[in-house]
């Protein structure tokens, strides 16, 4: 037990001197979060839009005023010609625009249909989408102001937005990024630094020490244990009180589920080591087999239903899928182990499963 | 110039003969462009939706149906208890509840109006924005048929026509491969300079090129020519894989796209140069190039648009390089736009490249001297 604490400390001692290595490690949740809160960001506002107008009336003035006040336009340019928004298009100033017909005012005084075309950016097909909605929405109340008189029929929808009802970017973001800073932390750093220990042939003087190889992993492992821990925690406090991201259910829930995807995460980065003989192919292990899974493959940023089957299939072997899904669920919709418990008893099997791997193939390497 | 071309020579031999790096240049771009292409997207498709009817009707059995055959909506389950509807939301079943109460055809046939509820989950922020303006136009729709029904048929005040230019299909891999083919070559620019010259630091062969007669600037344009080759390589790869495989658009000249990536490679080998001058290893150089790209990609508008950024990131990421590229991607690709149109991302690359060498090979020298 004395040899372990031993061990223990030395490896402390390791993370705290390399210094370069250790600004990353304190920096990489923090900039993320800041990154993943205000530069990641789905949500569209202030849509550039043009519009063509070519005979400007008191209707058609009218009309432009509403979509000025709807505060989700902001109208850059009014054309005479449809043909003049090709050039905005291509040099992207404009988002979309809406195309009035000569005769708009004059339709519809007359009762008949007046022409509007709605032109989408449509390059950015979600920017494209959305455009086309808010545009249709407006017109659709303007429709109903117009004609109060006529006797129609209307299915008057009422939306909640649940769980998000402002629709903020960063609280889908913020919690899926526990499990990237997690998987960086502890799947990347430790798949080094067992890699560096044998490329430089100390492990082989760690293998004749008094120590039992259970021990070894066990002292390589903690700090990064702590480490990951700590970066958990960090981002929770930053996700609170910069962003403002709910936490809706049991923090300690969160916490342990934490710890299980760092055991996980760190039994990956175990695995992944004791496969590889040098650090550049560790370091390329760990980017391909851990951290790009986690990045394009959990759900965290792009969701999962909106991949074809073969990469949903692929997503259900990503541990990070399930841990992100964990604490979205957790903090966003504060649902507890009754709910979460399936994806709990995969993350549970996933560390038990690389555990016993990890622990086998270092025992291989012991004896050969 | 000779000596340039020896040295230039003896850097593509080791390229050349050394697997791990020219699978790490040729192979592994292919299969993130094939990988990413599919999994990058934020496509709203097949909104799995569970229906709560409380009245039952022939009116309300249509509305299902027109969600259910609109394509966009998949109806997963129904029952006329609200707890099961709301149970689906938490356990993540469903997207969206759609709830119908009791009298709706009554009501609507009586007073012409009747409320229906949508609860969307709107964790994932655009994409509840989007399912909404889906079941709402659907809802309209059929609110339109149900007055034709009625035998007073309203012509609609205003005809609303939608035109989606430049991606009619609203294909989602037509906007996001040009935009990897920038992430690619970005990577393997900056990684394989940065690694490089880590390497030849690590190795000690760089202190006996530096008692050579060759000069700084030689030993800079010899190392970094043929990694801006070979991104140049790397750039044609990924777009005949691009065409072929994902059918994306070649609108504008590709003459022009080459043109803007000669200029755009500079800018990513001088990074990586610079990071290269500050780290001692391999495994620094990876993980600065790692941390540096990183911030650059996700802040250059390849994966979520640049407007949506808060006010301040768009303004820092004005010195992002990779945001004037991939804009210049997309634009030419995509738009078919000319050298007109993008003349301003262009210079402003230009500005970069100039800014970037001239400080990364100061740096360099600093560094050596």
């Amino acid at each position: 037990m004395k040899a372990l604490a031993g061990l223990l400390r030395k490896e402390f001692f390791h993370i705290l001197r390399d210094r370069r290595t250790l600004v990353v490690i304190i920096a990489l949740p923090i900039v993320q979060v800041i990154l993943f809160g205000y530069a990641i960001r789905t949500d569209v506002d202030h849509v550039r839009i043009a519009v063509v107008d070519p005979s400007p009336d008191a209707e058609t003035l009218a009309f432009r005023a509403r979509l000025d006040a709807a505060n989700v336009f902001h109208i850059v340019a009014v054309l005479p010609r449809i043909e003049a928004l090709e050039p905005l298009f291509k040099r992207g100033s404009i988002q979309g625009a809406v195309a009035l017909d000569p005769q708009f005012a004059e339709r519809l005084g007359r009762g008949e249909p007046a022409q509007l075309m709605i032109v989408a950016d449509a390059s950015e097909p979600n920017t494209g989408s959305l455009v086309q909605a808010y545009v249709s929405a407006m017109v659709g109340g303007y429709e109903q102001e117009l004609r109060r008189r006529g006797r129609t029929v209307t299915i008057a929808p009422s939306v909640r937005m649940r769980f998000n009802p402002t629709r903020a970017s960063s609280n889908l973001f913020v919690p899926g990024l526990m499990a990237f800073v997690l998987t960086i932390v502890s799947s990347l750093m430790t798949a080094i630094s067992l890699t560096r220990e044998k490329e430089t042939g100390t492990m082989e003087a760690l293998l004749v020490s008094p120590l039992l190889p259970w021990q070894i992993i066990a002292g390589k492992v903690a700090p990064y244990l702590l480490v990951g821990f700590i970066s958990v925690v960090s981002v929770v406090l930053e996700a609170r009180l910069v962003f403002n991201v709910p936490l809706r259910g049991s923090l300690t829930l969160l916490l342990v589920e934490g710890l299980l995807f760092i055991l996980v995460s760190l039994s990956l980065g175990i695995l992944i080591s004791a496969r590889t003989s040098s650090q550049r192919v560790a370091m390329m292990g760990a980017l391909v087999g851990t951290l790009l899974p986690t990045m394009l493959l959990s759900g965290f940023i792009f969701p999962i239903e909106s991949m074809p089957l073969a990469l949903r299939l692929a997503s259900t072997v990503v541990p990070a899928r399930w841990f992100v899904l964990v604490a979205r669920s957790v903090m966003l919709k504060g649902t507890g182990l009754v709910y979460l418990w399936p994806s709990t008893l995969v993350l549970f099997a996933m560390a038990a499963l690389l555990l016993a791997a990890s622990t086998r193939s270092f025992h291989a390497r012991l004896d050969g | 110039m000779r000596r340039i071309l020896f040295l230039a020579r003896a850097e593509v031999l080791h390229v050349v003969r050394d697997r791990a790096t020219l699978a790490q240049a040729l192979i592994v771009p292919v299969l993130q462009l094939l990988v990413l292409s599919n999994a990058a997207t934020f496509q709203v498709r097949d909104t799995p939706t569970y229906v709560v009817d409380f009245d039952r009707s022939t009116a309300s059995r249509g509305l299902i149906n027109r969600f259910a055959a609109s394509g966009r909506f998949e109806v997963v389950g129904d029952s006329a208890s609200p707890d099961r509807g709301d149970e689906a939301l938490l356990r993540g079943d469903v997207t969206m509840v759609l709830t119908i109460p009791g009298e709706f055809e009554r009501t609507l046939v009586q007073t012409g109006i009747a409320p229906i509820q949508l609860a969307v989950n709107a964790e994932k922020g655009s994409a509840a924005a989007i399912v909404q303006s889906y079941a709402t136009a659907i809802a309209s729709a059929y609110a339109g048929e149900l007055t034709g029904a009625k035998g007073t048929p309203v012509a609609p005040a205003i005809d609303v026509r939608v035109r989606n230019w430049y991606n009619t299909t609203l294909n989602y891999k037509h906007f996001m491969v040009p935009g990897i083919l920038v992430a690619l070559v970005t990577l393997i620019a900056t990684l394989l300079s940065a690694q490089n010259i880590a390497r030849e630091k690590e190795l000690g062969t760089l202190e006996q090129l530096n008692v050579t007669p060759i000069t700084r600037t030689q030993f800079v344009t010899a190392k970094l020519l043929p990694f801006w080759v070979l991104g140049l390589i790397d750039l044609a790869i990924g777009l005949i894989v691009g065409v072929l495989v994902f059918d994306i658009p070649v609108r504008g000249s590709v003459v022009l796209l080459f043109g803007c990536a000669a200029v755009y490679l500079v800018v990513a080998l001088a990074i990586g140069l610079w990071i290269s001058t500050i780290v001692e290893t391999q495994q620094q150089a990876m993980f600065v190039t790692f941390f540096v790209m990183n911030i650059y990609l996700l802040m250059s508008g390849l994966f979520t648009p640049v407007e949506s950024m808060a006010p301040w990131v768009q303004t820092v990421s004005l010195a992002n390089p990779v945001r004037h590229f991939v804009a210049i991607s997309r634009a030419i690709l995509v738009k078919g736009a000319g050298p007109a149109d993008i003349a301003r991302p262009f210079f402003t690359l230009v500005g970069f490249a100039v800014v970037t060498l001239a400080l990364a090979v100061r740096q360099y020298s600093k560094r050596l001297a």
